[in-house]
Order: structure tokens, then sequence, then C-alpha cells
């Protein structure tokens, strides 16, 4: 088994999966990786399975020391990331050799980055997930001090060129593909016509669980009944606030759903930060 | 305008929700459940995921669905052919309390605010046998239908940074205990010894939708025996079959 040490913790760094599935019942929320496009291309390039875990970073990188050799692979935001100081790039393979030290440096695009490493990362499985979440899972975050456990397989890899051709569009684009939510239609026109054709800026309130939109949509709906959300709901809140549901989110509430993010909705989402801006495209199911 | 329930229709790439008539009643809780129960079991292959609240269900998989409208038509015709047999019983818990003005910090504030003794606000929150409709808000949180109408009252204008894990409070016409210590803005009359969540045994909740809840009022020393016993294992929740 390998080891990292955490030199520095950077902002707000977990471990995730493609989240926890049939616990929701009791009120447990799905978690699991924010962007999960970029997770997946993670695994992808590293041979592994999709489901293995990948350390999900938040736009100030750590500072990590790798104690045994691995290869690694870092997909999603654009955070300069280095190995020994040297810089590397995104959707390569990477090799680490012992004592190899990975750090961070300035956000070039987008909002997370993830870590992907041969075989995945060792860590607690509850509930049939490794994905952090306080109360559920004994970690909540990384911390200076903490380490973390990895696989130390000796197979051959099947390429030490392995790289991913991926589209990093999405890393820039603001349309954010939606569906109509159930309460979409007890929007009057004006509200419907403002909330698909005028651009939002992500407000500070941005976190795993909820990112809150600054402009205010005028409100005059009732709360509803409490009701189902999923990762991907837009609330609106008496004050007019609309909030962006993401993976760590509650299972139920009582605002209405105004729209439903697609999958693709959600991982763009997931790339944005404070100050971004996004323009909502209502597509049909198809 | 007049709708049909229960309504069904997808909500976003990877869920199917499914409404019923907007109340809150008991009885149709139960129609719910086994319509939930039904779809569990008919649509085991498809990996997916059913939640109930008051009058919905949610069925979320685990992927993008490719075909909604194949995946809709699915779930109508698995409705539509339901063959419905109202459970008539379900699990009754004796769940224990300590109303001590040192957990109760909103007892007061209430018995002034609608004029009712401490007592009398203990004997009309232990009376009731309450519905639990379903758990949400946090891991374990248990929705209770059924409050005395006489103990409604508006939730704490600025919530709570802190309430303890085990209080028990009262939010507009619903009551319940906070499975851990969270912020919250419900008014809080007193604080349950028990676990309703337990992350490391399978199922982490006891107590489910359909089942019912009756508080029964304890005394600081019987609080902390109870505690005790809990936290060695060692405690006997008390529970019987309910008809009705």
């Amino acid at each position: 088994m390998g080891k990292i040490s955490i030199l520095h913790p950077g902002l707000y760094s977990t471990i995730q999966d493609l989240g926890r599935f049939n616990f929701r019942k009791f009120g447990v929320p799905q978690s699991g990786v924010m962007d999960s496009y970029a997770a997946k291309m993670c695994n992808l390039i590293l041979g592994n399975s999709e489901e293995k875990s990948v350390l999900e970073i938040t736009q100030l990188g750590p500072k990590l020391k790798f104690l045994e050799a691995t290869s690694i692979s870092i997909c999603g935001a654009h955070l300069s990331p280095k190995i020994n100081n040297y810089a590397v790039q995104n959707n390569k393979l990477l090799q680490i050799n012992k004592e190899d030290v990975l750090s961070f440096g300035k956000r070039e695009l987008g909002c997370r980055v993830y870590l992907g490493i041969e075989g995945g990362f060792i860590s607690e499985k509850i509930m049939g997930s490794f994905s952090w979440y306080k109360g559920i899972t004994n970690h909540e975050t990384l911390h200076k001090g903490l380490t973390l456990d990895y696989n130390t397989s000796k197979k051959q890899l099947f390429n030490r060129n392995a790289s991913a051709k991926i589209d990093s569009e999405y890393l820039k684009i603001k349309t954010i593909e939606a569906y109509k939510g159930p309460e979409y239609n007890l929007l009057s026109s004006a509200q419907q016509k403002k909330i698909s054709c005028e651009s939002f800026q992500i407000d500070k309130n941005n976190n795993r669980m909820a990112i809150q939109l600054q402009e205010l949509l005028k409100n005059s709906l009732k709360p509803i009944i409490t009701g189902p959300v999923l990762p991907g709901t837009v609330q609106l809140t008496p004050s007019g606030k609309l909030i962006v549901l993401m993976r760590d989110c509650q299972t139920t509430g009582g605002y209405p759903r105004v729209l439903q993010l697609s999958e693709n909705g959600i991982i763009t989402m997931a790339q944005k930060v404070m100050g971004d801006e996004v323009l909502f495209e209502l597509i049909e199911i198809k | 305008m007049s709708e049909q329930f229960p309504q069904i229709r997808p909500m976003g790439d990877r869920a199917i929700l499914i409404d019923f008539k907007q109340i809150i009643d008991k009885n149709l809780l139960k129609t719910v459940l086994n319509y939930k129960e039904i779809l569990e079991i008919e649509l085991v292959e498809e990996k997916v995921e059913v939640i109930n609240t008051y009058c919905s269900l949610l069925i979320i998989y685990s992927y993008t669905i490719e075909n909604i409208y194949d995946a809709v038509l699915a779930v109508k015709a698995c409705i539509n052919s339901a063959n419905i047999v109202k459970n008539t019983h379900s699990k009754l818990y004796h769940v224990p309390v300590c109303y001590d003005a040192e957990f109760g910090m909103d007892l007061d504030l209430i018995s002034k605010e609608k004029n009712i003794s401490i007592p009398e606000i203990i004997q009309l929150h232990t009376a009731p046998i309450y519905t639990v409709y379903f758990l949400g808000f946090l891991p374990g949180f248990l929705y209770l239908g059924g409050l005395d109408e006489k103990l409604k009252i508006s939730r704490k204008e600025t919530p709570r940074l802190k309430v303890e894990k085990g209080a028990v409070g009262i939010g507009e016409n619903q009551t319940g205990i906070y499975p851990k210590t969270s912020p919250g803005g419900w008014q809080i009359i007193g604080n349950s010894p028990l676990n309703f969540f337990d992350k490391n045994t399978n199922p982490p909740c006891v107590i489910l939708p359909g089942d019912k809840v009756k508080f029964y009022s304890i005394s600081k020393k019987d609080y902390l025996e109870i505690l005790e016993e809990v936290e060695e294992e060692k405690f006997q929740l008390k529970s019987e079959i309910y008809h009705g």
C-alpha cells in the first residue's frame, strides 16, 4: 500500500467516487464527484474502472508527497499542476517516483480538478461509497497531517503514453442545459422569459451542496408541500434567489423546483467559480 | 384545471417524478408507499432508487436514461397494472423524551405565546400517535405528521446555529427529532436519548416511512439511564403492531 502525505491541504479537497446509492430514503445525500466527466476521464487514462475513487480539488490545489512510485492523472479544471516544480499537463498519464511532490499553481480555467491514481485511493467505504461527507464518513476534507492510502499493484501499465482526447470546451461555456422543473409552469411568462434569456452570476455561496445565483427572480410563488429534490434541481426561494442543488444536496425540499439540469448541465455548473456567468438553455426531453 | 393523479413525468434525464394529489394525509401515504413497494419490485433490474415524500414518489436512476419515453411508459404500465392491497398495519414505536427545562429551551416561549401551561404542552405532545411520512433534511430526520393544532407554532425567525442531537422540536404543524447536532429553526421542547441514525448499521434507521411514533415523558434521571443503555447497545426500543 502506498501513502501520500499532505504537505498543504489546499482549499477544499475530498475523496469522491460516483456517489452513494440507495440510502437517500434515510435522508443520506448522494454525494460523489461534482464533475463526473472529468473524474471518469481520470480513471479512463489510468485504465481504472470508472467507479474508482479520485481526489476532488477545488480552486486552490494541495501539495502532496507520494511515498511510493505510482501513476496518476489530472483532469478537469486547469490549476497549473507541477511535479517537483516542473509543469505537467492535464489529461495525460503521469509517472510518479518515490518522494515526488505534486503541487498546483495559478487557476487558469474551471473550478474543480480531479486527481486519479492507479487502482484508486483506499478509503473507508460507508454505505457503498468512498465519497467523503460530514457525519457519514470519518473524514470531511483533506487536512495537514493526514495521509492518503493507495494501491501499489505491480501490474504493467497497458500504455505508458496513455492520454485521452478531452474536450475542455465545457470549462469555458456559459450555457447550462436544463429541463423544465416540476413547478416551471407556475412561473409567469415574464419569469419564464427571464430565467431562459438572461445571464445569472455565480454567488459567493457555492459549494458541493448548492450553488446560489446572484440576480433575483422576482417571485410570488408559494412554497410547495415538501417534495423530492436531486442534484441539478433549481429551487426558487421566496426572496427570489435561485439555488442550484449539487451532489451533496438534501433529499427533499419545500421551495418550487423551477428547473432540472441535465447531467451535462451539472458537469458544466460544477466548473463555475464565483462571478462566472451562466445562461440556462431550456432543452426538451429527448 | 383538473389533473389526473397520479401524474407521471420525467424530472431531468435521471429521474421520473410521480405526483399524487398534493395533500398531507395518512391514508394517501399508504397509497404512495404501496406504489413505492411495487415500483421497487418491478424496476429491480433497472438499478433505481425510489423515495417518497408526503404525496410524491421520485424514481432516481443511477445513470442517464437513454430513452425517457420508454422509461416513463414502463413506469405508467407498472402503476396502471398495480394491484393495490392496502396494508392496514404498521409498527408503532414508543420514543422516550425528556421535557426538562434544560432541554426544552423554548417551552417557556410556547407556553406564553399559546397560553398553555408546560405540563399541558407535554400532555398534548405525548398524546397523539404520529405518522412517519418520510426521512429527509438530515440523515435519519423523521417527518412526523399528526401534531395537535394547539401546538402549532412558527419556526424561529433566525435559526439556531446549534441544535443538540436528540432535540425534539416543533415547526409549524410538524414535529421531529434532530438525529445529530446541526443548525435548525424549530422550537425545541425536549430531547430524546435514542440514536435515530447509525451509519454503521444496515439499515441505518429503525423507524421508517409508514411507521407510527408515540412519545412518552421521562425524567432527567431516566434520560441519563437510557442514554447509558443506548451507548452500551442495551436499550430495547418498545414497539408493537399497530392497526389502522
